[in-house]
């Protein structure tokens, strides 16, 4: 059976178990000859039901999601463990390809069109690992789905406590829940941190941090000529900063005079208005806003650069940064609007008395005490930049040079992380490493600016309460 | 059949009419004046018909329970109220006669002629230095650093706090006690050389030594300046003004000497209120 | 008048003046968020209109048995492969006869697109008996002459500069004339999956793909979202570290760039739990991942708005704090928890980078049909798209794009009337 059909014969056996368990509770409890058992329950009749649906319905479950987590990757050992012992001394690379060619084999269905006879005889073992696995499968979940529901009819009782146990599950089933942002956060650090360890251990993280070129193409062969690949990443993170600046410059200003706009002069009605149009930019997605940096403003800078006579690259820097900062407007207005109206009224009264004007009082008493939190919010628009993805995969470009000229075409982490692993993946190699490598990197930098920024909001928020 | 009352309803103060204001609420030569004042927070009034002068160079106390109006009259005469949207006033209102919301009155200029003193300290997230020189700067008073100083330098003295920060004045103002606060407050405010000086409750906030600090110098100021006060303690009404102007329920019931105000009030809600029968 | 006050007046001036100017750069600032903003959508709208138009040529096609090599009588099978790209390529040699060359042989035939061939296949599968007779149909017309059609290729300019040489342009011209061009409404983009020929790639396969995906995605983010809000706001004991760790775990979900979550999605799900690749599946897990922490946040802000007032009436009446939470706290709070969720899922329909890791930007023009198919999602195949050179997938990719933001319109008005619909005020 496959997992779906799995699934849904256990969610059958689950209502049938609700049912039972109910129905069982009111007759255990009745004294014989007479109706009406219920008020001699401790729970009520459904929490019978429910506690036998879960005897039945839990410890198949996590059965049934333990083995199709690891089945793939068990029955892919073994079946490598059943080739022969010159097969299985080759590269990691190797058999990796020639397991896939076996799957791909094994689930075409037609193994004895191959003429390989090694091949053959390895998909034929693979898909015999697979049919034992999925009947063993089927049969263990649904006997053990069975007998705990029999445990659970058979712990029915009037004394029996239900709700409680029932209470006590699903208590457990939502720490369980908030315990996934834990694991989530475990296995990013996991996946980047565990292949970043075997990049640097081909390549020293010194070369990393501080080289100042990057070109990671490596001979695909032992003796091919040509470069074994420079994994400098400073052009990538100069570049990022770059585009990141850009983009700073133009959102944190019009964002700032924007929110000020908004919640100090607009009337009501304006406000009403402007604010949900502004907040449309924060939900166009972003490779919209790629796609209108590549078609359109990436050739009208370019044009107009060139009539100016400026050397403007088609893929500069200028161009994707300033998408990202229109992108990242309301990103400010709304963290600025949020400070601003953090600032006590009484400030704004203690100035206004004075017989300051609107925008001195901005100015002068406002803006100095919004300042922290201004920062802060400035912070979290600079990780968010810095984290972008598909502006700079589609508007930047791809060479890694190492320049601050706004107009030249620059490459960021982001879009080496995305040329590196949509491409042609060569398994280990230090290449597609290095993306993780990046990633690391990309991964500590928006953790750090995100903390420092968080920290200084807070604190600046306890200030005035 | 007529229907009883019960006893409670007749003495309830709703039911004591107020018939415009008792007392001498006028004076010849009026600092500023009020004429049939209504003030509107959207369709709410919370002001009726109040009409009331300040002398030159007087301490005139706005007492009352609260709610009755009289910070809301204050914030009138500095036009203070502009700043909430939905707050809308009317009648005339003058300061050395001219109309505090005429066209040609400067909102900016009339608040640095009359001048506010908050409920709550309020000193700017700056150095003392700068919270006293922030008006003298704002208006352009001095020309240069010198004169800035002067001008910090004499507010400080004044509102007797030069002595304790003399050597801190580059330290945050928001670092100063309570009472310390709420007198930078005052030196910032006299910085600008205001003529009329407003206090909402000024010491409520206060503990009794910075209060009776900040009483002390209220009498010093009022050699050289018109001070409007709105106070909760009547003591404190009592202490430190001339005339004292009582509201009740957004309307003004008695305005009177103060000592007339506290020994023999005219109006009987008046009487009610000192004598600690509400509020 | 003081000396004060002449001083005060005599600057006035110059401070209203700065005042203006402050609030016009405010002015300013937004009219140029709100330029932007009209740029973008005119120039998506712009280009992405005349997509939703598709150009179509009639040929008469003589459905020679010779020349297919079937006759009504031939099996199924027979039917199905017999070369009818040919008749179609006879066909248009018959209406400009006398071409020479292979360049503009090659020409010729590509007026027509290549599913002209498949579309008479299947007639002819449905019905025999046409064979031997000639008959007018209509054919999607390759993706230049769609291009010329719409004016998008000037004929003006030099033979040498152009897509459409003299020859084809003289073709065409004759084909309007004989009223053989005609513009129809687009169904391709809606009931086709990608394609490499742009006049015959759809949107079909993102679309099923994107709501496969999203469904994986609200499956699990949804109840993994209010349980854990309704942990932490209702049961979670203060000052625990556990619970502090969560807390702080769901704000680094929040802060992490949506890339990383596509090198997880590599590492962990595929390598590691060895989940089939390009997915909705894979996707869903992913996005799921990235839409907890709004879900979360806005689950908390809807149950911390239950005025304490219904829970402790409740708890009176000999309620269990579960039962509290089941039959009060959440069914109040459940608008703001849905509103949460569909921005949530919103997001989630937007984001591309992340899949893009996990192998979702392969090219795939089958429909998925289920959640372990290979697939596709509407932004990706944006991204897709607008790296194909073709003249005619820029004109598709607005037309994408106009597509996703129909979506997003959609969702996002569900999301404001749910909330003005059960706004409450305790």
């Amino acid at each position: 059976m496959s997992v779906q059909t799995i699934l849904i014969t256990l969610f059958a056996l689950l209502i049938f178990s609700f049912f039972i368990g109910r129905k069982r509770s009111i007759a255990v409890s009745t004294p014989v000859g007479k109706t009406g058992g219920r008020r001699n329950l401790h729970s009520r009749p459904h929490y019978y039901g429910y506690m036998v649906a879960i005897w039945a319905g839990i410890p198949a479950l996590l059965i049934l999601a333990l083995w199709t987590s690891f089945n793939s990757s068990i029955i892919s050992s073994l079946t490598v463990s059943g080739l022969s012992d010159s097969l299985q001394s080759q590269s990691k690379d190797a058999i990796g390809l020639m397991m896939n060619e076996v799957k791909n084999l094994a689930e075409s269905g037609n193994i004895a069109a191959e003429s390989d006879p090694v091949l053959r005889n390895a998909a034929s073992h693979y898909q015999r690992l697979q049919g034992i696995s999925t009947l063993a499968k089927t049969v263990i979940v649904l006997v053990v789905s069975l007998l705990g529901m029999l445990i659970g009819w058979r712990l029915i009782s009037p004394k029996m406590r239900a709700r409680n146990k029932v209470e006590t599950v699903v208590r457990w089933a939502m720490i369980l829940c908030s315990s996934i942002a834990i694991l989530a956060t475990v296995g990013i650090v996991f996946s980047v941190l565990f292949e970043s360890v075997h990049f640097f251990k081909a390549v020293p993280p010194s070369d990393f941090l501080f080289g100042t070129t990057w070109s990671p193409q490596t001979a695909l062969r032992e003796d091919q000529v040509g470069s074994s690949g420079s994994f400098g990443a400073i052009p990538l993170f100069v570049g990022t900063l770059l585009i990141s600046a850009i983009a700073l410059i133009i959102a944190v200003p019009l964002g700032l005079m924007s929110a000020i706009y908004l919640s100090e002069y607009a009337g009501k009605r304006f406000r009403s208005v402007a604010k949900p149009v502004l907040e449309i930019l924060a939900g166009i997605p972003t490779v919209v806003y790629g796609f209108f940096a590549a078609l359109t403003v990436a050739p009208f800078i370019r044009h107009w650069g060139e009539a100016i006579g400026l050397s403007v690259a088609s893929e500069s820097a200028l161009a994707a940064g300033l998408v990202m900062g229109i992108m990242i407007i309301p990103f400010v207005s709304s963290l600025s609007d949020d400070v601003l109206s953090a600032v006590p009224q009484s400030m704004r009264d203690a100035s206004y008395g004075m017989g300051a004007t609107k925008s001195e009082t901005i100015r002068q008493v406002i803006i100095p005490a919004a300042l922290p939190g201004i920062v802060g919010g400035v912070l979290l628009a600079a990780s968010r930049a810095i984290g972008e993805t598909m502006i700079v995969v589609m508007a930047a470009g791809l060479s890694a040079k190492l320049t601050i000229n706004p107009l030249e075409a620059v490459t960021t982490v982001t879009v080496q992380i995305v040329t590196i692993l949509t491409g042609d993946q060569e398994f280990d190699s230090p290449k597609t490493l290095a993306a993780f490598a990046l990633a690391l990197g990309l991964f500590v930098i928006t953790l750090l600016l995100n903390y420092v920024a968080l920290h200084i909001i807070r604190k600046y928020r306890e200030q005035y309460e | 059949m007529t229907e009883l009352k019960p006893d409670i309803e007749k003495r309830s103060e709703f039911d004591i009419e107020i018939n415009g204001t008792v007392g001498k609420p006028f004076v010849d030569n009026p600092k500023m004046s009020s004429r049939n004042c209504d003030v509107f927070y959207g369709d709410k009034q919370a002001i009726f018909d109040v009409n009331l002068d300040i002398a030159n160079n007087e301490i005139i106390a706005m007492i009352g329970p609260s709610g009755c109006g009289k910070s809301t009259y204050l914030r009138v005469l500095n036009r203070m109220n502009d700043t909430i949207p939905i707050c809308k006033v009317t009648g005339e209102h003058t300061l050395d006669g001219e109309d505090i919301y005429g066209k040609k009155q400067d909102p900016v200029l009339l608040r640095a002629r009359v001048g506010m003193v908050f409920q709550k300290p309020n000193p700017f997230p700056k150095s003392i230095y700068d919270n006293v020189a922030y008006g003298a700067r704002l208006h352009g008073l001095a020309s240069n650093r010198s004169e800035l100083d002067d001008v910090v330098e004499s507010s400080l003295i004044k509102a007797g706090l030069f002595k304790e920060v003399k050597d801190d004045l580059n330290k945050p103002g928001t670092g100063l006690s309570g009472g310390q606060q709420q007198r930078l407050c005052i030196a910032r405010a006299i910085a600008v050389d205001p003529e009329v000086i407003l206090m909402d409750e000024p010491t409520s906030a206060l503990d009794p030594i910075a209060t009776a600090l900040i009483e002390e110098l209220m009498d010093e100021l009022k050699e050289n300046y018109t001070i409007a006060i709105v106070t909760h303690s009547m003591q404190q009404a009592a202490r430190v003004s001339q005339r004292t102007a009582y509201f009740h329920l957004g309307k003004l019931v008695e305005v009177n000497e103060t000592d007339k105000v506290f020994t023999n009030p005219e109006h009987q809600l008046t009487e009610n209120y000192i004598t600690g029968r509400f509020g | 008048m003081s000396k004060t006050t002449k001083k005060i007046e005599a600057n006035l001036k110059k401070r209203y003046a700065k005042e203006k100017r402050f609030r016009a750069y405010g002015v300013v600032s937004l009219l140029i968020s709100f330029a932007f903003l009209a740029v973008l959508l005119v120039t998506i709208f712009s280009k992405g209109l005349p997509a939703f138009q598709q150009t179509y040529i009639k040929l008469d096609i003589e459905l020679n048995e010779k020349i297919l090599g079937i006759n009504k009588d031939s099996d199924e099978d027979a039917l199905f492969s017999a070369s009818y790209s040919k008749v179609v390529k006879n066909s248009l040699k018959e209406m400009f006869p006398g071409i020479k060359g292979r360049k503009q042989k090659r020409a010729l035939k590509n007026l027509v697109s290549k599913s002209a061939a498949y579309d008479l296949r299947d007639k002819v599968l449905e019905k025999p008996t046409l064979l031997g007779t000639t008959q007018s149909y209509w054919f999607l017309a390759k993706d230049d002459v769609d291009v010329f059609m719409k004016g998008n290729i000037d004929r003006t300019l030099p033979e040498s500069d152009r897509r459409i040489k003299d020859y084809q342009l003289a073709w065409i011209d004759k084909l309007m004339d004989e009223g053989r061009l005609e513009k129809r409404f687009n169904t391709v983009l809606f009931t086709e999956g990608d394609s490499r020929e742009p006049e015959q790639a759809g949107m079909r396969g993102a679309i099923v793909g994107s709501l496969l995906t999203m469904l994986v995605t609200i499956l699990l983010s949804f109840p993994i979202g209010v349980a854990t809000a309704a942990y932490l706001e209702e049961f979670a004991p203060q000052n625990n570290r556990w619970v502090d760790l969560i807390e702080i775990n769901i704000n680094n979900l929040a802060a992490v760039p949506s890339i990383v979550f596509g090198l997880l999605g590599l590492a962990v799900y595929i390598n590691i739990f060895g989940v089939p690749r390009s997915t909705p599946l894979l996707g869903g897990l992913v996005l799921t991942l990235m839409t907890l922490p709004t879900i979360i946040i806005a689950s908390r802000a809807a149950i911390k708005s239950v005025p304490p007032s219904i829970k402790e009436a409740a708890i009176g009446l000999g309620a269990s704090r579960m039962q509290v939470l089941f039959q009060h706290t959440l069914p109040l709070a459940m608008p703001g928890i849905l509103t949460g969720t569909i921005i949530g899922m919103a997001q989630a329909l937007g984001e591309t980078a992340p899949l893009l890791m996990i192998g979702m930007v392969a090219f795939v023009s089958d429909i998925p049909t289920g959640i372990f198919d290979p697939s596709t999602v509407m932004p990706v195949q944006i991204y897709l798209w607008s790296d194909s050179p073709e003249r005619a997938f820029t004109e598709r990719t607005s037309a994408a794009i106009m597509i996703l933001l129909g979506f997003l319109v959609l969702m996002n008005v569900i999301a404001i009337v749910l909330r003005k619909k059960f706004e409450k005020k305790w």
